[in-house]
């Protein structure tokens, strides 16, 4: 369980660093590039927080 | 007077008041000023650990980089930074809590039982907080003297600013730099939302016409070029910043004050959705290059205000800024605080140890106003090495980051020594370069280009910890009864 809660975090890690260095297609009025790096501000907030969420639980069942 | 100038005046005055007003009932002990005795919720955490990155750099730094570097400039909101600092935070909020520690320094000493180990990350963490506050100082004389139509003169700007900031932090310590963070914010958000929608719909009718415009006028100025800022740039640069973030000491220190190790860990989820921010701040610069030719070197890092100006009425250039100003003071304020305790706790009491509490209290808050002037003289005769030497600053702080990621394993396989010596070769790499100028290019100049573009922090973050386990090896490792600690310390 552990190990995928990990996982869950490096994902977006590897991701923020993967570059995607084209204009085309534009989403949202982005270039790509632009978009791209935005998306995972957004997909790694998601993660953390799902993360925290499963902490949080495991906490309460410690105590 | 103009209504701008009113406004700013009007904005400085209130920060001042909330300042003061934060000390309110409190009985001001040094855990209490530096830490908030670890009593700080979620939201004020936020607000706490927001304020403390957004400051004038993102307001004219990252808009000037767009305007000047194009594309590259998404280094300025990499996710991984707050992924780091979700791992790593909590267990050391558990463990300064546990120890009583209230500095990075402290840490370090407890971690790896040795008052010289402390001594020399606090000589390093100072001695890189002088050049980020004078760059916070000169941030500001920019943004007072530009909103003020230079009717301010930036060096009386200077001083409001500063002595605004001695005096709440003396008086409300890290209460002082929270409450004005809140104000900060709101500010902040209303501004940069405002100008990075409204400047592309005014001059180009849109986002994505701004952006096809400015690629069809300059091919390739949105991406990352083959060398140079390159994708191996990018990713080099994005690990220094991940990595360093929270290795500088008034990141750390702040952490330090949540009141709980959930307050922690959301806030570092939810930062990188106020990134977000950043992304409109690059649409602000990205606008002006076209709109703005022109502005060379340095002068890029006026885009902000020079295109806000052509468009915009003067009240409003009081809010911009209003809001640059509380950026730049916010920051300035907890990076004052962190060195003062770091110099009277640290380094004061390393030399003179049985200082009594009582005393090094009163003598943290005399540190507040000599730092203050310190910077001062730096920002008044620096001249712009101050630049070159944050960069420097970065790449120092970087260099703590692997002493502490070990201390805390269950197993610390390092020794102080070897800490130390990691440390020190870490820095001296990095301050060779900065003075000597030389780059990875210049060092290797037959090597790829994906080795070229390498940032140096991450070449002297390498070297650092592959020294740092060579000693180790052959040196005492921290004694067991430690090694219980950080087994529960780490323990996640």
């Amino acid at each position: 369980m552990k190990k995928w809660i990990a996982l869950l975090t490096i994902l977006p890690g590897i991701g923020s660093l993967t570059v995607v260095n084209k204009i085309e297609p534009y989403i949202f009025g982005l270039p790509f590039i632009v978009f791209w790096s935005t998306l995972w501000l957004i997909l790694t907030s998601v993660c953390l927080l799902v993360c925290n969420v499963i902490y949080d639980r495991k906490e309460q069942n410690n105590e | 007077m103009n209504s701008s100038i009113f406004i700013i005046g009007l904005t400085l005055a209130f920060a001042i008041y909330l300042g003061i007003r934060a000390r309110k009932g409190r009985d001001m002990k040094l855990e209490q000023w530096a830490v908030a005795e670890r009593n700080f919720g979620s939201l004020i955490m936020f607000v706490l650990m927001a304020g403390e990155m957004f400051s004038t750099f993102v307001f004219l730094g990252a808009s000037g980089g767009a305007y000047r570097m194009g594309g590259p400039t998404i280094y300025v909101f990499c996710a991984l930074t707050y992924v780091i600092p979700f791992w790593i935070l909590p267990p050391v909020w558990r463990y300064a809590k546990k120890n009583n520690l209230i500095t990075q320094s402290d840490f370090f000493a407890q971690k790896y039982q040795s008052k010289n180990l402390g001594l020399l990350v606090a000589i390093i963490g100072v001695i890189s907080m002088i050049p980020y506050i004078v760059l916070q100082l000169k941030g500001f004389q920019i943004i007072v003297s530009e909103a003020s139509y230079g009717a301010i003169p930036p060096k009386i700007a200077v001083w409001i600013g500063l002595i605004a900031v001695t005096i709440f932090v003396y008086i409300s310590g890290i209460h002082g730099s929270a409450w004005t963070a809140v104000l900060k914010d709101i500010l902040m958000l209303t501004v940069i939302l405002f100008l990075g929608f409204y400047l592309p719909y005014h001059y180009y009718g849109g986002i994505q016409p701004m952006f096809e415009t400015l690629d069809k006028a300059k091919p390739g100025f949105l991406l990352m070029p083959d060398k140079g800022l390159s994708i191996s740039w990018y990713v080099s640069i994005s690990i220094t910043i991940a990595l360093g973030q929270y290795m500088w000491p008034h990141c750390f220190g702040a952490s330090l004050s949540s009141k709980s190790e959930t307050a922690l860990r959301k806030n570092t989820a939810i930062l990188p959705l106020y990134q977000i921010v950043l992304v409109f701040i690059l649409f602000i610069g990205f606008t002006a290059v076209l709109k703005i030719p022109n502005l060379e070197g340095t002068a890029s890092d006026l885009a902000l205000f020079k295109i806000a100006k052509e468009s915009l009425p003067t009240w409003f250039i009081g809010v911009i800024g209003s809001a640059g100003l509380l950026a730049a003071l916010i920051p300035c304020s907890l990076l004052i605080l962190t060195a003062s305790t770091l110099l009277s706790k640290n380094i004061f009491k390393h030399f003179k140890p049985n200082t009594s509490d009582q005393k090094l209290a009163k003598l943290t808050r005399i540190f507040v106003p000599i730092i203050a002037l310190i910077s001062l003289f730096f920002t008044f005769y620096g001249g712009n090495t101050m630049i070159a030497l944050l960069t420097m600053a970065y790449s120092f702080v970087l260099q703590l980051f692997p002493p502490l990621a070990f201390s805390l394993l269950k197993r610390n396989p390092i020794s102080k020594i070897g800490a130390s010596a990691g440390m020190i070769v870490g820095v001296a790499i990095v301050a060779y370069q900065t003075l000597e100028g030389t780059t990875m290019a210049t060092m290797f100049p037959s090597a790829p280009h994906f080795i070229q573009d390498l940032d140096i922090g991450v070449v002297a973050i390498t070297v650092n910890t592959v020294i740092m386990l060579a000693f180790s090896l052959f040196t005492k490792k921290v004694s067991v009864i430690q090694e219980d600690h950080i087994s529960q310390a780490s323990n996640l």
